[in-house]
């Protein structure tokens, strides 16, 4: 994208001629100095609470640990991040072909007001607040699921919800990136005598390739942090599921159930596993720069 | 191009594609009756709770009774603090962005990046810092107040890409014609930039708004759970979102009210989207001419 260079209209000896514009541009740069901080404050804060546990019991602890239990001075965490782990993949699985699948259909096959229609509807699925899907996965698909396998609060439920979360996440990235397929390519691939599918398998999907990985991560790291939906629908027992109707409780949630009533050592391990979800959305955060810098 | 790319794929359907056309027709079908089937179902629950009384008593036997009025008191509240704090910070580093810093300044980047990296933390890793650090090494216990700043940590990144957007869009002639006028940049921008930039301001303002009302994990442990009128802004209040979770996760028989007032945030979400779309109707017109 082409973006005027501003300073360079403006040669330094001018650019402070006027004794305001000095003032401005240092105020502004003392405003983006706070905005940039944000972030290194709350890693250092992280990592000021999650210390004295890391320096008690080290970092193995909270692998090796026989369970999750600080009142006795165990953390293992890894049945949570099971959780976490196994309600992400489920939701990314099936929420990437729906949202590809969507954004197609809004490009490629729908007539222009529906996929306008169809864009606003995901706009607005994208906006409703994540405790109100909790809330209707709570007292609808709860009890359904129960009929099905009881308990019904299930790591299926959570991934249903999930699945409903990120599903805006993909479907509008895909459609900004279908948006920027050359014309020419789906002319060239019409004049070959292409069938619909060919085009879109064939010359679509690899040229928006960098995109959707963009889409993917993106989907990946919302549906890591995500709190309220899971904590609401997927019953919150410490353990490794057995099947999808088992009950499981995610790294988020366990900070979110725990915090109220954590004191000390036990308030420094949630800090830990906040610490954990931080660092996975920090390693997202540079997968999606390197693909994005690979793409141009 | 859209519709060029529509047309040409049509032309060419063999009988395979058929089928896999209508799949495609089938995956938005099953979305839109799933967002029907959510929607639908928050109205005919919360329909009947939803009246003036509703909205102006408190409530009652833990939230069962009553109505939710000083819950959308601490709602506002917050959602006051968190704007007041982060509107200035939020344009002012977006203006240094857009106008004031070329593109490969070391701290233009470096406040970008952090921003990319901002906006993907999850919230509840927000509630976590803002507990640490506004609560507790600040000292404004569980208050409005830390919920607000928490909050405010949490939508700069939506308001600085809003309002860069915003400001990247007004034409560079506005900022030649002004310098060769030798107009100062301070007058250039209040004068000139930021009401031209206005409609994304407001696109940010507006999204902004809305992700901070919908948000409730981030809020859990910044500015509580008290359900009584907030006398000031060191006093815990619950949002709506916090609301919703307490009555149907810990309250029994509090469905009734739930649904109440997970209509209420919904329609207050709907109206924000609106003003949201309105706006950036016209502010895609303006970038055309």
């Amino acid at each position: 994208m082409w973006k005027p260079k501003t300073l360079s209209l403006f040669p330094l000896r001018n650019w402070f001629k006027y004794r305001k514009d000095f003032l401005l541009v240092w105020l502004l740069r003392g405003l983006s100095a706070i905005a940039g901080i944000v972030i290194l404050l709350i890693l250092g804060f992280l990592l000021r609470e999650a210390l004295p546990v890391l320096e008690e019991v080290g970092i193995t602890a909270f692998f090796r640990d026989d369970s999750w239990n600080p009142g006795e001075k165990s953390y293992n965490l890894v049945p949570m991040i099971w959780g976490t782990g196994l309600t992400m993949m489920g939701a990314v699985l099936l929420a990437t072909p729906l949202g590809i699948v969507s954004a197609l259909f809004c490009h490629y096959y729908a007539p222009m007001p529906i996929a306008s229609l169809y864009r606003r509807l995901i706009e607005l699925l994208a906006g409703i607040p994540s405790v109100v899907y909790g809330f209707w996965g709570l007292v609808v698909l709860v009890p359904l699921i129960n009929r099905l396998h009881p308990p019904g609060t299930s790591l299926l439920a959570g991934i249903a919800v999930l699945t409903l979360m990120i599903l805006p996440t993909i479907t509008l990235v895909a459609d900004a990136s279908f948006a920027k397929v050359p014309p020419e390519y789906l002319m060239g691939a019409a004049a070959m005598g292409l069938s619909s599918w060919g085009t879109i398998w064939q010359i679509v999907i690899p040229s928006a390739k960098s995109g959707l990985f963009t889409g993917v991560i993106l989907e990946t790291g919302r549906a890591i942090g995500e709190t309220m939906a899971v904590l609401m629908v997927c019953g919150n027992v410490v353990q490794t599921p057995d099947s999808i109707f088992d009950p499981v409780r995610t790294l988020t949630a366990n900070i979110a159930l725990e915090m109220a009533y954590a004191l000390d050592n036990h308030r420094s391990a949630l800090f830990v596993s906040g610490l954990l979800l931080l660092g996975v959305i920090i390693v997202l955060a540079i997968a999606a720069e390197l693909v994005d810098r690979e793409a141009s | 191009m859209n519709l060029s790319g529509l047309k040409m794929i049509r032309q060419n359907q063999y009988g395979l594609d058929k089928v896999i056309s209508l799949f495609f027709w089938l995956v938005p079908l099953i979305v839109t009756s799933l967002f029907i089937w959510i929607l639908g179902d928050i109205i005919r629950g919360g329909i009947g709770q939803l009246n003036w009384a509703f909205l102006t008593t408190a409530p009652l036997d833990t939230g069962r009774q009553g109505g939710i009025a000083p819950i959308l008191v601490s709602t506002l509240l917050i959602l006051g603090v968190c704007l007041a704090v982060s509107l200035p910070i939020g344009i002012g580093t977006a203006i240094l962005l857009a106008e004031f810093t070329p593109n490969h300044n070391w701290f233009g980047r470096l406040v970008r990046r952090s921003l990319d990296v901002l906006a993907g933390v999850p919230s509840i890793v927000f509630g976590l810092f803002g507990n640490a650090f506004f609560a507790k090494t600040l000292g404004l216990g569980f208050s409005i107040l830390s919920g607000g700043l928490t909050l405010a940590c949490m939508v700069l990144p939506i308001l600085i890409r809003a309002t860069e957007t915003g400001l990247s869009a007004v034409p560079q002639e506005y900022r030649l014609s002004s310098a060769s006028l030798g107009i100062s940049r301070t007058s250039t921008l209040w004068h000139l930039l930021l009401p031209a930039a206005t409609p994304g301001l407001l696109v940010g303002l507006v999204l902004g708004i809305g992700r901070a009302i919908a948000e409730t994990a981030a809020l859990i442990f910044t500015s509580g759970y008290v359900d009584r009128m907030p006398t000031s802004l060191l006093d815990s209040g619950r949002s709506l979102s916090i609301h919703i979770f307490d009555l149907s996760m810990n309250v029994t028989g509090g469905d009734a009210n739930a649904y109440g007032s997970a209509l209420v945030l919904i329609l207050i979400l709907l109206l924000i989207n609106a003003i949201a779309s309105y706006l950036s109707g016209k502010y895609s017109k303006t970038l055309k001419v």
